[in-house]
């Protein structure tokens, strides 16, 4: 059977916003995907998770986008927006680098429950960016969970010298725990992207 | 027929369809294209999950670009129809998909607010849409024709004209972010986005001409199909 050829990938660019997170860059388009992955009423540790996007020379991106997709806080995908309505939890949520200071990113959501026995916890990444002709994907893991993360063969299939750069450091806020994910491009410390 | 989710996979990325990371025609890849190789993985599709949405959150203009921000008027330029099929690469549709849109206005220029380019913004045009696919996973956006604008990345450099593309499919891995561009375009071949995809399948991001889109007294129609990363069926034959 003959194949068709993948559509090849071009960057993001510089103007993204106001077709991809327009609400939160001030737009008037309603976006259809928020920081916000979680309501009040959603199970699970509701949590913040926060960082910078850094380039090789070691400056945080102001116009990187990242997206994050997860179960939810007993590890259940969501299946439709009515799953997601009744769940208080949409699993899915974008931010653009460019409206908090220095450049970070936010979500809030629930810390995800185990999706698959002997798996630890953990929450898909896209980065995408001007200057990226290819989006990358990574993933958070939790520090709290270092059992868990001993024993989970993706982040076992990363270069153990490199595998903490997935692990996302827990702080405890006066609005509640947060996690802090930093994602380096290039560098020393440089994320562990997957082909996935 | 719905793949065993928890024992099937994504085709993976081909990377003969796909830029490097690093390509120094195009400077702002130098700081920005990762170095490591990437690490290989299998995920199970049952863990790729794309976000859910319906078009129950859309505008019912969401994908009429002519008409979805005006303030006082239609938008200058030339009215375009763009359309074509989301399909993976053994020609399955892609049924429900969205896809996002956004691009410069006719004179070149971004509702960005970061954009600095010396052409005027159209106050009757925001530039970004969204549709969903349909059955045949055919998807269809009125706009107008962006403008070809400069930018700073050398000197006398001119993106080509582009709508920007976002898209799913059905899988979180499946994501493609791409650019759709226009047939005979004489800055094509100096632009280092697209000359940064291989040389075999670059043409694959230049919409066709079509006369059978193009309706009679009121827009030209342009054809841009999309082949995203499919499930990986296991034959037996």
């Amino acid at each position: 059977m003959s194949q068709l050829k993948q559509t090849p990938s071009q960057t993001v660019g510089p103007f993204f916003a106001y077709g991809l997170t327009p609400t939160q860059y001030g737009y008037d388009l309603k976006s259809l995907f928020t920081p916000v992955l979680a309501q009040p009423n959603a199970q699970g540790e509701h949590i913040r998770i926060t960082g910078q996007v850094f380039d090789g020379a070691g400056n945080a991106i102001m116009d990187a986008m990242v997206e994050i997709a997860q179960p939810d806080g007993s590890g259940q995908p969501i299946t439709s927006v009515a799953d997601a309505e009744a769940r208080g939890f949409t699993g899915f949520g974008r931010c653009g680098t460019g409206t908090l200071p220095q450049s970070h990113y936010e979500f809030f959501t629930v810390k995800p429950g185990v999706a698959a026995a002997g798996q630890a916890p953990f929450i898909n990444v896209c980065v995408t960016m001007r200057g990226l002709l290819v989006h990358t994907f990574t993933r958070i893991y939790f520090e709290d969970e270092a059992e868990a993360n001993g024993k989970d063969a993706v982040l076992a299939s990363a270069p153990a010298a490199r595998r903490a750069t997935l692990v996302a450091k827990r702080e405890q806020t006066a609005a509640g725990p947060q996690y802090r994910f930093d994602i380096h491009m290039q560098g020393d410390k440089e994320t562990v992207f997957f082909d996935l | 027929m719905k793949p065993d989710l928890n024992n099937s996979f994504l085709a993976p990325r081909d990377w003969t369809s796909h830029s490097p990371h690093i390509y120094p025609g195009y400077k702002s890849t130098l700081l920005r294209g990762p170095k490591q190789p990437l690490v290989p993985i299998k995920q199970a599709l049952a863990q790729l999950d794309a976000p859910v949405y319906g078009v129950e959150q859309f505008g019912p203009l969401d994908n009429d670009l002519t008409k979805n921000a005006v303030k006082n008027g239609d938008p200058l330029g030339e009215r375009i129809i763009v359309t074509g099929r989301v399909m993976d690469e053994d020609g399955r549709p892609v049924r429900n998909t969205l896809v996002e849109v956004w691009q410069a206005n006719a004179a070149g220029r971004y509702v960005h607010k970061v954009d600095q380019h010396d052409a005027p913004l159209d106050p009757n045009f925001l530039g970004a849409g969204r549709c969903m696919t349909d059955n045949e996973g055919r998807y269809s956006f009125k706009t107008i024709k962006p403008g070809a604008y400069p930018w700073g990345n050398h000197p006398n450099a001119w993106r080509p004209q582009h709508i920007h593309f976002s898209l799913f499919g059905d899988y979180f891995a499946s994501r493609l972010v791409t650019q759709m561009y226009f047939p005979g375009d004489p800055l094509l071949s100096y632009d280092p986005m697209y000359m940064g995809a291989p040389d075999s399948v670059r043409e694959l991001m230049v919409s066709k001409f079509s006369l059978d889109v193009t309706q009679p007294d009121y827009a030209l129609g342009y054809v841009f199909d999309i082949v995203l990363r499919g499930p990986k069926a296991t034959r037996f034959e």
